[in-house]
């Protein structure tokens, strides 16, 4: 695989074509629980971003040294120290939102997305795909974090990053920023996604129909 | 007594760590095709639950007292290697038990709600039999919300749902609205 694509492609498809959390479901868990505001949510996205740059950095590093049958524990261990270091450099820098997101810093480490890029990428690719591809995935968690934390801030406070968008006569959905909100909105997200991926392959579909029809009509002219 | 009672009752249902923690999502929209193994997947993480909390105390009191940076690492390598070690025990023991829970016993390692009850535990200081009771309330929690959505997909499993919905689209809606309905347990201990 390494061979046939560039690394911007590896970086850009994790962006949206097999988005983390829209395409392939992973990460749900930080993904619900701290996007009750853009604020929080772009918070998570970073540290997401840091530690899975940098375990996918680590593990493609030292993949020749890595015995196969304790692998999974291994990247564990590399990836719970990255998720220490980005705990305790919240707590110093940003206390306030780090007391916000609680328990979600070390939950980092269970979000079976960053596993699942070690297993299946970083581990059978060399530095700098592993990292392009962090990098992409990241993103594209990033996006879904931010997609997710400002609808629902939107609606549910009528702010967008703490800043109040509809005035004083806005009568806010609490439920948004509540638990429900969460599953709710992301179900709709994710419906949203579907369709528009089927329009896309609807639309795919009927041009590649064409292009055969232009071809055979060419045959019988021919 | 009360007070074990009320950590035990409020994990259960108003704080339910899958509909108002978020934790154990990935079973929770994955495995919970089938009533029968949902039930099964429950009680396996009910048992995972309260061994992490016993050895989350343990740590807690007489190691990370001196080291506590170690915490996280030192938990996840704790909670891996007593599911490895739970599911050993249990192809020794009962290879049949073994059969039937299959492929979910070493899924429950990457589990976040493992992990979270030895954080929160962590984090609102309990004792030794807080600490169990909360991982029994959390277990029976998680079970309870497998078995309702269980339940609800294999209702709708024949209903008439369009395509586009089928799927996760269509669990997380159903989350989201037993949420709602777990959300009206929040006024239990209002006047009390």
């Amino acid at each position: 695989m390494a061979t046939d694509t560039t690394a911007y492609e590896e970086m850009i498809k994790g962006l949206w074509r097999d988005n983390p959390v829209f395409v392939q479901v992973l990460g749900m868990c930080p993904m619900l629980a701290v996007t009750n505001s853009a604020i929080n949510a772009v918070v998570m996205g970073v540290a997401t971003f840091f530690v899975l740059v940098g375990s996918s950095f680590l593990v493609s590093s030292f993949k020749q040294w890595i015995p196969k049958q304790v692998r999974i524990s291994l990247y564990i261990i590399i990836i719970a120290t990255f998720v220490t270091v980005v705990d305790y450099s919240l707590l110093a820098m940003l206390p306030a939102i780090h007391k916000e997101l609680g328990a979600f810093i070390p939950l980092i480490v269970a979000n079976c997305m960053i596993l699942g890029r070690q297993e299946a990428f970083a581990s059978k690719h060399n530095v700098k795909y592993a990292v392009m591809d962090a990098v992409g995935m990241s993103g594209g968690f990033m996006i879904a974090l931010f997609a997710l934390g400002s609808v629902r801030e939107i609606l549910g406070v009528g702010a967008l990053f703490g800043v109040d968008l509809f005035g004083s006569n806005f009568e806010p959905w609490v439920i948004m920023i509540l638990p429900p909100g969460g599953f709710l909105t992301l179900g709709l997200l994710l419906l949203f996604f579907n369709w528009f991926t089927e329009r896309r392959k609807q639309f795919l579909g009927k041009v590649a129909e064409a292009d055969r029809a232009a071809v055979l009509g060419v045959d019988k002219n021919g | 007594m009360d007070d074990l009672l009320w950590i035990f009752i409020s994990t259960l249902l108003v704080n339910n760590f899958v509909l108002a923690y978020f934790l154990g999502l990935c079973p929770f929209l994955g495995v919970s095709g089938q009533l029968e193994t949902s039930f099964r997947l429950g009680l396996a993480t009910t048992f995972v639950l309260i061994i992490t909390a016993l050895c989350a105390w343990i740590l807690n009191t007489y190691v990370l007292i001196y080291a506590p940076y170690l915490r996280l690492i030192s938990f996840i390598v704790v909670i891996a290697s007593t599911v490895q070690f739970i599911e050993m025990s249990i192809k020794k023991l009962s290879p049949s038990l073994f059969k039937s829970l299959g492929i979910f016993l070493p899924l429950i390692t990457t589990n976040c709600a493992i992990l979270g009850l030895a954080i929160f535990a962590t984090n609102r200081g309990y004792g030794l039999v807080e600490g169990l009771t909360f991982a029994l309330g959390a277990g029976a929690g998680f079970t309870l919300a497998m078995v309702l959505m269980a339940g609800i997909r294999e209702e709708t499993e024949i209903n008439d749902v369009p395509a586009l919905i089928r799927g996760t689209a269509f669990n997380l809606i159903i989350a989201g609205i037993l949420s709602m309905a777990f959300m009206g347990f929040a006024g239990l201990f209002s006047s009390t």
